[in-house]
C-alpha cells in the first residue's frame, strides 16, 4: 500500500497523545486497530498528516465490570477478546452474541470496539449494538473526561462528536437491571463483507414483562438508526404476536434505507421488519440469538 | 518370469497422489514472484488512471509532477504516440489505447505513467499531473450501444460509425426454421451472464530490464503465455526478436487475467529503454479489478424446438456480448464469441443456428477466457438453464428430460449440433452417478412434503462438455500463430533429468504432473525429474496455459518427447546387452533381452551410456525435444447436481449437498485433479451467489475491491462430493487424458441457479441473474416475477 506521507507518532502517555492531537487539529488521526483507517489511508480516501498511534498507551486494553453492574471496554480492547470474554457472555450476552459477527477473524484481531464506534460507519455493527444497550463513550481530552451517549456520540456518517483534541478511551455499557435477551442479525453477501442490514435488540426481562428495550439498525440509513418508537412498543408489557409485529413494523418505518447494489430499499426495509421480528420471536425466556446471513 | 518393472505408483507415476513439489516453496514463504524481484538501480512505476467512463481529454499538465524529487519520467499517450506507441494490437485484431491521447474510454483506462526512485513518490507524482476532461455520454450495456443516436466510442477508427464489434453466425438456418415450424412446443429463455473477473491473488506486474550495452531486454512478467509475449513485444516495440527474454517467474494465479498484454508492460517497457534502468510496475487490486481482462459479461436468448415426447428437435441463440471500450478478447481468432457454439455438445440435437452480435460499451476491455475454455462458461450455462426451462414447459422431470436427448455412448464420433467433432461420452452413466449420490428419488419426495410446510427445497443439474486443449492448429490459432505446444526433456548421464515445456504453470501443479508422465514413459523416478517453465530464453516455443490446454497439448508433448528418448535408450540398452534392438523388451524403468529375461538395464544405465559407452556412429546425449499439435481436441464431460433451501421471507438460500461427477480421462495425480475440481466448484458457487462487477449509469465500476468484488471463504463454501468412477479415456491423447482445470467452473453455475429455481417451482419464475443475491431471489419470490441483472445498477437516483 502507497499512503500519502504522514507523520507518525506513537506516544506513551494519554496527556502526549492529547497534545499531539491539539498539534495535528483536523489533519491528525488516531490509530487503534487500524482497520478502517488503515484502507482508507491505502485509497487515499483519507491522507492524515499526522497519525497518533495510541497502542502504546498504558491501561486501555481491558473489559471490567463496576460494582454496580456497568462495564467498561477500553479503547484497545480488540473484538477478538471481547468474543472471548466470559464477562460479556454472563452479563452481556447481546454483545457476547455479536462479536463473532463482526467482520472476519483476521479484522477482530486488531480491531476495537471504542474505535469502530469512532468511526461511526453507517453499516458498523457495533454501533448499533451499543445503542440498543443505551451505552456511552467516554472521552478524554484537555479538559479531562467527559461521558457522552452513544446516540450523541455518533453524529453522523463517518462522524463522531468528538474535538479534535479528544481520545475516545472507553466505551460504557450500563448495568441491566432485567435478564438480559435479544440479538444481533446481520445479513452480509459474504463473511467479512459490511452488512447490508443489520439489526441489534436489547432487551432486559422481568417476569415475562420487558422492562427496556432498545432497537438499533445498521446499514439502512445515513448512519447508526435508534428505533426508539419500536423500542418503546415494547416496553412495559409481555412478548406477544402484536407487539412483535408492532415492534418490527415502527423498525422498518425507522429505516431509510437507498436502493444500491446490495438491494432495494423495499427490500431493506423488509429486512429489518424480518430481522426484528426474528429476534423478538426468540427472545421470550431471556433467549439471544446471533447469526449471520440469518 | 518375474517381471522387474519399477513400481509406478512408488516412482510417482501415472495415478500418483504425489503431493504437489511447488508447494514447498510455497507453503515456506519462498516462492519467487515478480513483486519479489529486486534488480540494481530499480525504478518504480505507477500508473494514473482516468475516474471517468468516457470523456475528452482536454489537456494534461504533467509539470507539476516532473518537478517532485525522485521523479525520473513521466509518460503520456502523446508521448507515446511519438513513438508510434500510444495504441497497441489485441489478441482479436484489434486496437487498444496504451495511454489515452483522444479520449477516454472506460473508468480506469490508463492516462499517463510516472517513474520514480519509489512507488510512494510515484504516485504522489501521479496526483499531480492535472486532467482536464470534457464528459461524454456514458454506455454501460449493449442496449445502449446500439440505441439510435449512441455515441460512437471508436471515433479512433475508420469505417466504425456505430458501436457494433462484430456479427457473426454458425450454424443450420434452415434447417433449424423448418425444425421449429414442426415443433410441438418452443421453450424460450433470455438472460444475462455478469460481468465477472478472473482475480488472480497476485495482480499483473512487470519489470522491465533494457541493457543499453548488450541490446537485450529483459522483462520478468505475471503472464500466463511469455512466448506470445515475446512475439508481440518483438511486433510492437519492432526490437529483434533474440534480444527480448520474457521471464515468467512463479505467478499468483491467472484464470485467464494474465493472457492480453496490458497497458502497463508496455509502458514499463518503453520506460526501461528511454532511462536505461530497470523499471518496476505493481498493479493494486483495484487497478487489476478495474482494467484487466474481465469475462462475460453478455446476453443470451434462445429458444428450443420441442416434440411433445420430449425429443429436442431444433436450438435458436442469440448473443449480444458486451465487450468494452477494446476488443481485446483471447481467443482464437477463427472465432468471434469464442466457443459459445459449443454448447448443447451433450445433447443430440439435429438443427442449430446462432447469431451473435458484439458491442463496445464504455467498461473495460477483456473478455478474458476466465477459468474457462474461450465462452464455453456461457454456453454451458445457457444450455442446462434453457434445458431446464424446456423440461419444465414440457412438464417433464429434469433428468429424464436430459437422458432422453444425450447422444448415446454408442454414437461417438459424434457431430455436435455446431459442427464441433465429438470422440466419446457417457453421459447416461455420469448422470446415474450423480443422481445416486444425491438421492435424486428421495430427495423428490421429501421437497414435495417441505413445500407443504412453506419450506422451499430445490434441486438443480447442470450437464456439462468442455472441449479443450485447443488447437489442432488447423482450427486454432492466436494472432496467426498455430495453437501447438512443446516439450524439451535432458536426462542427464546419472539418469536425472530437467523438463522443459513451452506452457506456464500458475497453481496447476505442472512441476509435480509433468514429472509423473516422465515416469510413467520412461521410469525415471518423478522426485528425479525438475521441471522449469516460463523463460523464453530456455523454454521451447509454446503457447502457454490457459483454457485447460496444458495437458491435452504439453501434457502430449511431455509424453511424446519421453518416447522420443526411450526409443535412443533403447538403441542404447541394444548395444549395452549386446543384442540388436528387435530383441530388447521394456518394462517400466528397464529394458531386457526377450530371450533372458533377467538379462536387463536400467533407464539410468542408459542414460549413463549415453555420455561414456555409446555405440560407434551414435550420437551423444540423450536429449530431445516434441513438438505435439494434437488431432482434435479433448472432451471432459460431467454432471453436476446441487440441492437447495431458500428462505422465502429472506431470500437467502443455502446449499444442503453437491455432487460432482467429473470424467477427464485418465488422472495423472488424482489428488491434483480433486483439488482443481473443488477450486472450480467454489468459483462456480461464486458466480452463482455473489460474484460480479457492475456498473452505475456513469459507467463507475462497483467492485473495485475486494470489499466489493466477493470471493467466497471457507464459512460460505458448501462441502463437495468428488465421484471418480467414470473414466472415458481419451482416445487420441497419447496418455488418454483430457483437460480438467475449467470443468467445475464452466458446468457448475448451472447447477446453483437450476436449484434455486426448481426451488421456486410453480411461482411463474423463469430466471433470475446470477449472482443469485438474497434481494433479487427475495424479489422474484414476493413478486413471482423474473429478476435481471443487468447494469446500470438499480439506485435511488
Amino acid at each position: 500500500m502507497y499512503p500519502s506521507r504522514f507523520r507518525y507518532e506513537a506516544p506513551r502517555s494519554l496527556d502526549e497523545a492529547v497534545s499531539l492531537l491539539r498539534e495535528g487539529g483536523d489533519d491528525a488521526k488516531v490509530l487503534a486497530g487500524g482497520q478502517s483507517l488503515v484502507p482508507l489511508m491505502k485509497l487515499r480516501f483519507a491522507s492524515p498528516e499526522l497519525i497518533v498511534d495510541i497502542n502504546n498507551l498504558p491501561g486501555l486494553d481491558y473489559e471490567k465490570q463496576d460494582a454496580d453492574g456497568t462495564i467498561r471496554i477500553g479503547a484497545l480492547r480488540r473484538h477478538a477478546s471481547l468474543e472471548r470474554s466470559e464477562l460479556l457472555k454472563s452479563r452481556q450476552p447481546v454483545m457476547a452474541a455479536a462479536a463473532p459477527l463482526i467482520a472476519d477473524p483476521i479484522v477482530r484481531n486488531r480491531g476495537t470496539l471504542v474505535g469502530s464506534l469512532c468511526h461511526a460507519d453507517p453499516q458498523g455493527d457495533w454501533a448499533s449494538v451499543v445503542t440498543a444497550l443505551g451505552g456511552q463513550v467516554v472521552a478524554f481530552g484537555p479538559g479531562g473526561r467527559r461521558t457522552i451517549p452513544i446516540t450523541g456520540f455518533v453524529s453522523g456518517p463517518f462522524q463522531n462528536a468528538l474535538a479534535p483534541d479528544e481520545i475516545a478511551i472507553e466505551a460504557v455499557i450500563p448495568a441491566p437491571k432485567g435478564t438480559p435477551a435479544g440479538g444481533y442479525l446481520k445479513l452480509e453477501r459474504r463473511v467479512g463483507d459490511f452488512a447490508t442490514v443489520g439489526v441489534a435488540v436489547a432487551l432486559e426481562m422481568s417476569g415475562g414483562t420487558v422492562i427496556r428495550a432498545g432497537i438499533a439498525l445498521t446499514g439502512v440509513g445515513g448512519s447508526t438508526i435508534s428505533a426508539g418508537e419500536a423500542a418503546q412498543a415494547l416496553t412495559g408489557g409481555p412478548l406477544s404476536a402484536q407487539s412483535i409485529a408492532q415492534a418490527a413494523d415502527l423498525a422498518a418505518g425507522a429505516a431509510n434505507p437507498r436502493t444500491d447494489h446490495r438491494g432495494s430499499a423495499e427490500y431493506k426495509r423488509h429486512m429489518v421488519k424480518t430481522f426484528v421480528a426474528r429476534i423478538l420471536s426468540r427472545a421470550d425466556g431471556g433467549a439471544t440469538v446471533a447469526e449471520r446471513a440469518a | 518370469m518375474t517381471s522387474q518393472a519399477v513400481d509406478e505408483i512408488k516412482i510417482g507415476g501415472l495415478g500418483a497422489s504425489r503431493k504437489r513439489v511447488e508447494d514447498d516453496r510455497f507453503i515456506r514463504g519462498k516462492g519467487n514472484y515478480t513483486d519479489d524481484i529486486t534488480l540494481p538501480g530499480m525504478l518504480h512505476m505507477e500508473i494514473l488512471r482516468s475516474p471517468l467512463a468516457h470523456a475528452r481529454i482536454k489537456s494534461i499538465d504533467t509539470s507539476r509532477a516532473w518537478e517532485i524529487p525522485g521523479v525520473h519520467l513521466v509518460l503520456t499517450g502523446e508521448m507515446m504516440a511519438t513513438r508510434n506507441l500510444a495504441w497497441m494490437p489485441t489478441l482479436s485484431y484489434d486496437t487498444q489505447a496504451v495511454l489515452a491521447t483522444d479520449k477516454v474510454r472506460f473508468q480506469g483506462q490508463e492516462v499517463a505513467c510516472v517513474i520514480a526512485d519509489d512507488p510512494y513518490i510515484a504516485k504522489d507524482a501521479c496526483e499531480a499531473i492535472d486532467v482536464e476532461y470534457e464528459p461524454l455520454p456514458v454506455i454501460v450495456n449493449p442496449m445502449q450501444a446500439l440505441a439510435e443516436g449512441a455515441p460512437v466510442i471508436r471515433d479512433d477508427k475508420e469505417n466504425q460509425p456505430d458501436n457494433v464489434v462484430f456479427n457473426w453466425e454458425v450454424g443450420d438456418k434452415a434447417g433449424t426454421d423448418a425444425a421449429f415450424a414442426q415443433a410441438d412446443v418452443v421453450s424460450r429463455l433470455a438472460l444475462h451472464y455478469p460481468r465477472s473477473h478472473p482475480s488472480p491473488i497476485e495482480c499483473c506486474g512487470s519489470i522491465a530490464d533494457f541493457n543499453r550495452a548488450t541490446s537485450k531486454l529483459t522483462v520478468y512478467m505475471t503472464t500466463q503465455a511469455p512466448h506470445i509475449i515475446r512475439a508481440a513485444v518483438a511486433l510492437v516495440a519492432e526490437l529483434p526478436e533474440q534480444m527480448i527474454r520474457i521471464i515468467s517467474p512463479d505467478i499468483g494465479g491467472g484464470f485467464g487475467n494474465k493472457v492480453p498484454v496490458y497497458p502497463g508492460y508496455v509502458c514499463s517497457i518503453l520506460a526501461s529503454i528511454l532511462l536505461e534502468r530497470p523499471v518496476k510496475w505493481i498493479e493494486d487490486k483495484s487497478g487489476n479489478l478495474i482494467s484487466t481482462g474481465f469475462a462475460r459479461d453478455i446476453y443470451l436468448d434462445g429458444e428450443m424446438a420441442l416434440r411433445k415426447d420430449g425429443k429436442i428437435l431444433a436450438v435458436r441463440m442469440h448473443t449480444e456480448s458486451d465487450h468494452g471500450a477494446f476488443f481485446s478478447d483471447a481467443q482464437p481468432s477463427k472465432f468471434k464469441i469464442g466457443l459459445m457454439h459449443s454448447a448443447f455438445a451433450a445433447y443430440d440435437i439435429p438443427h442449430a443456428h446462432l447469431t451473435a452480435r458484439g458491442t463496445y460499451t464504455n467498461k473495460a476491455p477483456g473478455g478474458v477466457a476466465y477459468r474457462c475454455s474461450f465462452r464455453v462458461t456461457e454456453a454451458m450455462f445457457f444450455q442446462e438453464r434453457m434445458v431446464q426451462s424446456a423440461a419444465t414447459d414440457l412438464g417433464m422431470d429434469q433428468a429424464e428430460f436430459r437422458r432422453m436427448n444425450f447422444v448415446k455412448d454408442d454414437d461417438f464420433p459424434h457431430r455436435t449440433p455446431f459442427g464441433f467433432l465429438t470422440d466419446s461420452g457417457q453421459y447416461a452413466k455420469c448422470l446415474d452417478v450423480g443422481l445416486k449420490a444425491i438421492d435424486y428419488e428421495n430427495f423428490r419426495a421429501r421437497q414435495a412434503e417441505a413445500r407443504k410446510r412453506g419450506k422451499l427445497l430445490g434441486l438443480g443439474i447442470s450437464t456439462m462438455t468442455e472441449p479443450l486443449g485447443a488447437g489442432n492448429s488447423r482450427e486454432y490459432d492466436i494472432l496467426g500463430i498455430k495453437m501447438f505446444d512443446s516439450a524439451d526433456l535432458k536426462v542427464h548421464m546419472t539418469g536425472k533429468a530437467l523438463l522443459r515445456t513451452g506452457a506456464r504453470g500458475q497453481g496447476q501443479g505442472h512441476e509435480t504432473t509433468w514429472a509423473q508422465i516422465v515416469a510413467h514413459e520412461l521410469g525415471i523416478p518423478a522426485q528425479d525429474v525438475v521441471v522449469e517453465e516460463g523463460d523464453t530464453d530456455t523454454a521451447p516455443f509454446g503457447m502457454g496455459t490457459y483454457a485447460s490446454r496444458s495437458t491435452p497439448v504439453a501434457g502430449a508433448a511431455v509424453a511424446m518427447v519421453s518416447r522420443k528418448i526411450r526409443a535412443k535408450a533403447r538403441r542404447l540398452a541394444a548395444h549395452l546387452l549386446e543384442v540388436s534392438e528387435e530383441d530388447v523388451e521394456w518394462e517400466l524403468g528397464r529394458f531386457y533381452v526377450r530371450s533372458a529375461p533377467d538379462r536387463g538395464v536400467t533407464i539410468q544405465e542408459c542414460a549413463m551410456a549415453a555420455y561414456s559407452n555409446m555405440p560407434d556412429g551414435m550420437e551423444p546425449g540423450l536429449e530431445n525435444t516434441a513438438y505435439y499439435d494434437p488431432p482434435n481436441l479433448t472432451w471432459p464431460f460431467a454432471v453436476y447436481i446441487v440441492t437447495v433451501e431458500v428462505d422465502p421471507q429472506t431470500g437467502v438460500w443455502d446449499v444442503l449437498s453437491m455432487v460432482a461427477v467429473d470424467d477427464c480421462g485418465v488422472r495423472i495425480n488424482p489428488m491434483i485433479v480433486e483439488g482443481q475440481i473443488m477450486g472450480g466448484l467454489t468459483e462456480a458457487y461464486a458466480m452463482a451467489s455473489m460474484q460480479f462487477i457492475t456498473f452505475d449509469a456513469e459507467g463507475n465500476c462497483v467492485g473495485s475491491n475486494y470489499m466489493d468484488y466477493l470471493l467466497p471463504t471457507a464459512w460460505e463454501t458448501p462441502g463437495f462430493e468428488l465421484h471418480s468412477e467414470v473414466v472415458t479415456p481419451c482416445p487420441h491423447h497419447p496418455i488418454g487424458a483430457k483437460g480438467i482445470g475449467e470443468c467445475a467452473a464452466v458446468g457448475g453455475p448451472a447447477a446453483f441457479v437450476n436449484a434455486v429455481i426448481d426451488a421456486l417451482d410453480g411461482m411463474g419464475v423463469r430466471n433470475i441473474d446470477m449472482p443469485l443475491l438474497p434481494d433479487r431471489v427475495w424479489e422474484a419470490i414476493t413478486y413471482r416475477r423474473d429478476v435481471s441483472g443487468a447494469p446500470p445498477v438499480r439506485s435511488d437516483d
